[in-house]
């Protein structure tokens, strides 16, 4: 099944918690803790790029109004997606280790960092060719 | 506050310190939050006080105060040596903060 479908398929137990009790067994509660922590660290990094796109807008002014809105606005996105993907995760982590199967991999992780790359590198071509102003 | 006292009967700690690590994350994700929401707030202040800049800023103070809650009750939940695990209600409402936010700092950029 391709990622999305996948996702979909996470996005169902959102509204239906109770679902993910009734299946397989509960595990170790400290495997549950070490995934609640691996989705704090998630929206954590979520929240930095929100901040970020807030940064991005208030402290640099001399920024091109357009380079600014845009990077702010992706900055802005991809922290919400980010969160949004965080909850996504956990749930079928914690979904897998009740059914003992094998914990869910992602792309989302190289894709952000491409993502975050292409920022930086849209910053440094901002500075370089002086798109200020 | 978040040091409860083992209750009798509790079993032993456990010297891995998994509910300590947990709780210290939910502070350092409540931190995180602080920060951006001071940033949201002062970008609706920045538009100025007239208008839409105050009620902006009360939004982001407000969606703080819900991150505060949200992180102050699981934070409590932890204090047993065998905490139940987190709830799907308050991972959705912690991640609905962020979104909130970033949502919110769209409305203003734009």
């Amino acid at each position: 099944m391709s990622e999305f479908g996948r996702s979909l398929r996470g996005l169902r137990l959102w509204f239906a918690p109770q679902r993910i009790r009734e299946e397989g067994e509960t595990p170790d509660y400290r495997f549950s803790l070490a995934n609640e922590r691996t989705f704090l660290a998630w929206l954590r990094t979520g929240l930095a790029l929100v901040g970020g796109g807030f940064a991005v807008d208030q402290f640099l002014p001399d920024l091109r109004a357009g380079v600014r809105v845009g990077v702010a606005l992706a900055l802005l996105a991809a922290g919400a997606l980010c969160a949004l993907r965080a909850v996504n995760h956990w749930v079928r982590c914690e979904r897998a280790m009740r059914r003992g199967e094998d914990l869910p991999v992602s792309r989302f992780p190289a894709l952000l960092g491409l993502a975050v790359g292409l920022v930086a590198v849209a910053m440094v071509l901002a500075v370089v060719f002086g798109w200020t102003g | 506050m978040d040091r409860v006292t083992p209750v009798a009967g509790d079993e032993a700690r456990d010297p891995g310190l998994q509910p300590e690590r947990t709780r210290l994350a939910w502070r350092r994700t409540t931190l995180a939050c602080t920060v951006a929401a001071v940033l949201a707030a002062r970008q609706g202040l920045h538009e100025g006080l007239s208008g839409a800049g105050l009620p902006a800023a009360g939004l982001s103070l407000l969606v703080w105060l819900a991150f505060l809650g949200v992180a102050h009750r699981r934070i409590r939940e932890l204090g047993p040596a065998r905490p139940r695990p987190l709830g799907l209600g308050a991972a959705a409402a912690a991640a609905a903060c962020t979104v909130a936010l970033a949502a919110f700092g769209v409305g203003v950029v734009l």
